[in-house]
């Protein structure tokens, strides 16, 4: 078991240190597409709507937390599409004397910190934009919140992490992007409610994750109670994701 | 000793790169594979240091129990450079010893050794894009020896390489023999397999069509040298 987190670490110890060279450009470029949805949508189109009579920059921020982290986590681990396919780095993991899970967790809490910090910067610009943030008046609404987001983190490190280790090009692996991530991050809730989508959308819409995590973000970031049932699939989704993960690692020849 | 009996690898596409291969390595010699480009060569690399599965067949480590046992005993320098493009000289060292679980200690010591033996001690900070090819080639093979492997497996370490790189590299494997290292090395470079193997395997569409040391190949073929063997074996197999 040390062994084992010993090797989550150097794996992580890898990404981290990678970041820490580009911190400041990750930062940068992480606050451009949040600062876009909250001038346009927030701040822009926001201001002529009310959502069950809150403002709809309130109602929009969970959205954008939801989306962002799913965007940033996927994102963040693609580069092993690389290290597998192109610079074939990914072998030195593959020789090491190491669990192939150690690989597998290191990878995706490298993903998770990064859609932590843009998370984090979310919030506040999100507080700039004059945004009241209710999970932050109480500790366990705070901790669930967080909880929520990572969770969400770790599901989509994982799908990009099968992704990287299934495909075989960069341009399969952006039309992943195109028809998975970008409607998931319209549709799922982030910038309306799912109630206003035909029966038949809405049944689908609401068995993806980014839907739960939208629904219980929102329902914490306006101090409403939430449905366990959502957080009890996210973690279905998670177990799945991460032993779908590892599965793949141990095929790649 | 490794112990390869009725090794095959068939591909998806149903192409067979290596057909019912059987010999042994012993402890402490340098054993060549060779043969044409697609022999089988690199497959049969990629399969002994478990980087691809068997179709059908065995390789047995003597003293290994189990995968992860192997690993830790073996060295592998690929065909490829296949550093981590977005870490510096010493930090791709410094991740292979991380991964074969050496101290601090031993990791700095180790790592400063390997590089002033290579010549490379002023690059540890640089890029290692920054590097000309026969500095990645040399960069490639000590950082397979970090953890002291008792077997080194390399695959064509010396292609592309100007002659003066290539006789240093052949330097560093005769001596890394002296230290009792067993080295599996392809190649299709005769002259370096006569200069470095003790025993050579030539294969030819997966199958191996013989196996001696050079001198009994070129005594049992009638040859001059091992270029003639080779050119003399591959006839003989009806190819081209």
């Amino acid at each position: 078991m040390i062994r084992l987190i010993e090797d989550i670490c150097t794996v992580f110890w890898r990404d981290w240190i990678v970041l820490k060279r580009r911190l400041t450009k990750f930062i940068l470029s992480r606050m451009v597409a949040p600062i876009l949805y909250l001038v346009a949508f927030g701040y822009g189109l926001g201001r002529s709507i009310s959502v069950e009579g809150g403002t709809y920059i309130d109602f929009l921020v969970p959205g954008i937390l939801a989306l962002n982290s799913m965007n940033i986590s996927f994102n963040s681990i693609t580069p092993v599409h690389a290290e597998r396919v192109y610079h074939k780095s990914l072998e030195e993991y593959i020789l090491a004397p190491i669990a192939p899970a150690a690989f597998v967790i290191g990878k995706v809490l490298a993903a998770m910190l990064r859609s932590f910090i843009s998370s984090a910067l979310i919030l506040v610009l999100a507080m700039l934009f004059g945004a009241s943030l209710q999970p932050l008046s109480s500790p366990v609404a705070m901790v669930t919140f967080l909880l929520v987001l990572l969770i969400n983190s770790a599901i989509f490190a994982g799908l990009g992490f099968i992704a990287a280790m299934r495909i075989n090009t960069y341009e399969e692996m952006s039309q992943v992007n195109t028809y998975i991530l970008l409607p998931m991050s319209f549709l799922c809730g982030t910038f309306f409610k799912t109630s206003t989508l035909p029966d038949t959308v809405r049944f689908v819409i609401e068995l993806l994750p980014l839907t739960h995590t939208s629904y219980l973000l929102r329902g914490l970031g306006t101090g409403n109670e939430v449905s366990v049932s959502s957080i009890v699939v996210l973690m279905i989704y998670l177990a799945i994701v991460l032993s779908m993960s590892l599965r793949a690692f141990n095929r790649v020849e | 000793m490794i112990r390869i009996k009725n090794l095959c690898k068939v591909f998806k596409s149903n192409k067979v790169a290596v057909d019912d291969l059987s010999f042994d390595v012993n402890d402490g010699e340098i054993f060549g594979l060779l043969g044409k480009n697609g022999a089988g060569k690199t497959t049969t690399i990629r399969m002994l240091t478990l980087q691809t599965r068997p179709t059908s067949g065995e390789i047995i480590f003597e003293g290994a129990a189990d995968d992860l046992a192997v690993k830790k005993m073996i060295g592998v320098v690929p065909q490829h450079i296949n550093f981590d493009q977005d870490l510096t000289v010493g930090e791709n060292m410094e991740l292979h010893a991380r991964l074969h679980h050496l101290n601090r200690q031993e990791q700095r010591q180790r790592i400063h050794e390997l590089l002033e033996y290579i010549e490379l001690g002023n690059v540890v900070n640089d890029d290692v894009r920054s590097l000309s090819g026969g500095m990645k080639r040399r960069l490639l093979i000590v950082r397979a020896l970090i953890h002291r492997p008792h077997i080194l497996f390399l695959d064509e370490p010396t292609v592309a390489l100007d002659p003066q790189v290539r006789r240093k590299i052949w330097q560093l494997i005769k001596q890394l023999k002296a230290q009792g290292v067993t080295i599996v090395i392809t190649t299709h470079y005769i002259e370096e397999a006569e200069q470095l193997c003790d025993r050579t395997a030539f294969l030819s569409r997966g199958k191996l069509i013989a196996l001696d040391s050079p001198a009994n190949l070129c005594r049992l073929n009638n040859a001059a040298n091992l270029e003639d063997v080779f050119i003399r074996l591959i006839e003989d197999d009806k190819i081209d």
